[in-house]
């Protein structure tokens, strides 16, 4: 086994599109090493490059610069070696809608050279391990989306991979599904596989060894999760309080407070540290807001993200509005 | 409460509510109340009863049993009287894709008695709330995710309704569109505007005021967000990252099992972070740590957070089944 996993060099991929053809960077100079063994999350807005990332990562899509091995193998060189040793999960069900659970499995298995009674195991123990034994009959059109996600999973398995490369796999999916999906994902990961998943779902990422988010194709940050939300200046306070839209309104002016995020009956505030509690509560008061309870809170997953990404838009908006090109009717 | 002033009474009052389809039970004897001006979160897996629940408040679905008055009106016999103070946001995007952002908006705002300046002043009203401004001659294809949610959204608050209805509203949209439309919520509802909101996103429930949890056609559970935790799934989660997540688990669940974890409820394996589930935080802290110690077993960021929502969830479906 090598030593990394997935090490990627300034690896670009540009595509031409819509009025003008016009040229669009999908991702731009990513830098990443993968470990073996860990459950990497990739995690960002629609449109910040992640499919982009995978699919190229998976061999299925050459960069047009930079570039990057994969278990040793260069992706563009050793597209087909990389293909017998990793499974690649796309977003959209890519099986068979009028083949059966079973009859998919078959074809997966034809294409990967999995025969004979090694095949009749490996599918017996694919179908128990994604809950879909009882099913096998179904055809693909007729399996639920969570249904559709693992009989996605259990094909990406078949010829046993190193790494699995997975798609956002629970965008769709209720959280019971959503859960025996990441069951099955901590199964694989405390059996050593590398996982590499995107996901729209901050929670998730709280979830990996490790996080990359990306944004407008470029990779923000990348940390252990603990480590990211230590990133974020400052502390979080919980306001409980009578009047929470009042509440937001006066913060929002107070200059040490950098950000605030409503959660349901919960005010998040992510202030500087100079802005104390006290000080925050009696400028609360002081505008006729009555606070029930403001304490220190420990940061989200979500928190962090909301506030990397409105700091890294904001810096982008401001280049916007200097652009001559930007008109607004 | 989001502004206390707008809080009088309950503008939905549902009784016992049942619907079935053929020998199929889709809402089974549902009671819930819903005060003025919240955020009510109606919450369930796929199949579960939510859209049903909503088109018999809509008036557009008759229950097979019970009683729900929407705004003081019998959802049954008086559905009309209220049609025009009702918005309703429904799963799918049901605007004209081949009408511009603008002619949408009119449309909807005549098909809802909206004339002259009234229509005037409603759309700017829209355009200005949904971030639209600059876009009125674009056609929906041609808007992302995001932009279209709150198109819509737009579209079913031009007729200032007393409550509207959101049906998964933000199913599909990355986080930061998600938030840029809770923000949006959020705004209404502190105008009085009552929020009906249905979606499977547990994290987006945590948004909510109240809520209730529906999981097949029965509601297994209601409160605000912090009391249903604080009833199914009491104390506090010590998150650990383990350097091998199947040695240390098995450490763990030994010494958990075999009682020397003072405090633990449960050990469970989540993605790479291992989760003790404890009823006394500091001790349990302390003695995760030694015994990972003990058995040589490698470790980083560890935390004490609050269980979340979803685990409140997942805890009473497996208590159901």
């Amino acid at each position: 086994m090598s030593e990394t996993m997935i090490e990627a060099q300034d690896l670009t991929r540009t595509f031409r599109s819509g009025f003008r053809r016009k040229r669009i960077t999908a991702v731009e100079n990513l830098n990443l090493a993968i470990q073996p063994g860990e459950l990497f999350g990739l995690v960002g807005p629609d449109g910040a490059g992640k499919t982009t990332t995978l699919r190229m990562l998976a061999g299925i899509l050459k960069p047009s610069s930079g570039q990057a091995t994969v278990n040793g193998h260069d992706i563009v060189k050793g597209a087909e070696d990389i293909k017998q040793e990793l499974g690649y999960m796309p977003q959209q069900f890519g099986l068979y809608p009028d083949l059966t659970v079973d009859e998919n499995m078959n074809f997966v298995c034809d294409v990967f050279d999995v025969m004979g009674e090694e095949r009749q195991t490996r599918m017996e123990e694919l179908l128990d391990f994604t809950g879909l034994h009882d099913i096998r009959t179904r055809r693909g059109r007729n399996l639920s989306g969570g249904m559709q996600k693992k009989l996605g999973l259990a094909a990406a398995l078949v010829h046993k991979p190193k790494l699995l490369l997975l798609d956002e796999p629970s965008t769709g999916v209720d959280p019971v599904a959503r859960r025996e999906f990441w069951d099955i994902l901590t199964t694989l990961h405390a059996a050593g596989s590398t996982v590499v998943v995107s996901t729209p779902y901050m929670d998730e990422a709280e979830r990996c060894n490790r996080v990359g988010l990306m944004y407008g194709g470029q990779m923000m940050i990348c940390d252990s999760p603990s480590g990211i939300k230590r990133m974020l200046p400052g502390s979080v306070l919980a306001l409980r309080a009578d009047n929470l839209t009042l509440a937001e309104d006066v913060l929002k002016q107070v200059p040490d407070v950098l950000d605030v995020q409503p959660y349901g009956d919960v005010l998040n505030i992510i202030s500087n540290d100079e802005a104390g509690a006290s000080a925050i509560e009696s400028r609360l008061t002081a505008a006729g807001v009555t606070v029930d309870s403001l304490r220190p809170t420990p940061p989200r997953m979500e928190e962090a993200f909301i506030y990397f990404v409105r700091q890294y838009a904001s810096g982008d908006a401001a280049q916007a509005a200097a652009s001559p090109t930007e008109v607004t009717a | 409460m989001r502004n206390n002033n707008h809080n009088h009474g309950n503008v939905i009052e549902v009784q016992q509510i049942s619907k079935m389809f053929g020998s199929f039970t889709a809402v089974d004897s549902v009671t819930f109340d819903v005060p003025r001006g919240q955020i009510f979160g109606f919450l369930g897996p796929n199949g579960s009863g939510k859209t049903t629940t909503i088109r018999m408040l809509l008036g557009l679905l008759a229950p097979t049993s019970g009683t729900a008055l929407v705004l003081g009106n019998d959802v049954r016999k008086q559905a009309l009287n209220i049609r025009a103070r009702l918005g309703y946001m429904s799963q799918k995007f049901t605007l004209y894709n081949d009408l511009t952002v603008e002619e949408n908006l009119r449309f909807f705002g005549r098909a809802y008695g909206l004339h002259n300046q009234k229509l005037r002043d409603r759309i700017d009203y829209v355009l200005e709330m949904a971030d639209l401004r600059g876009r009125e001659r674009e056609t929906p294809p041609n808007l992302s995710g995001g932009w279209r949610q709150r198109l819509a959204l737009g579209a079913a608050i031009l007729h200032e309704p007393d409550i509207v209805f959101l049906d998964e509203p933000t199913a599909g949209v990355d986080p930061l569109s998600r938030r840029a439309f809770w923000d949006l919520l959020y705004r209404i509802s502190g105008q009085g505007t009552t929020i009906f909101v249905t979606t499977h996103y547990m994290d987006e429930a945590e948004h909510c005021e109240n809520l209730a949890f529906i999981y097949f056609g029965r509601i297994i559970a209601q409160g605000a967000p912090g009391e249903i935790k604080a009833e199914h799934l009491p104390g506090d989660v010590i998150q650990v990252t383990p350097g091998s997540a199947a040695d240390a688990m098995h450490v763990l669940t030994k010494a958990h099992q075999s009682g020397q974890i003072p405090g633990s409820v449960d050990v469970s394996l989540y993605g790479a972070q291992i989760h003790v589930l404890t009823q006394n935080a500091d001790a349990t802290r302390h003695q995760v740590l030694h015994t990972l110690e003990q058995a040589g077993q490698s470790y980083s960021d560890v935390d004490v957070i609050p269980p979340s929502l979803e685990d409140a969830f997942i805890r009473l479906v497996q208590a159901q089944n």
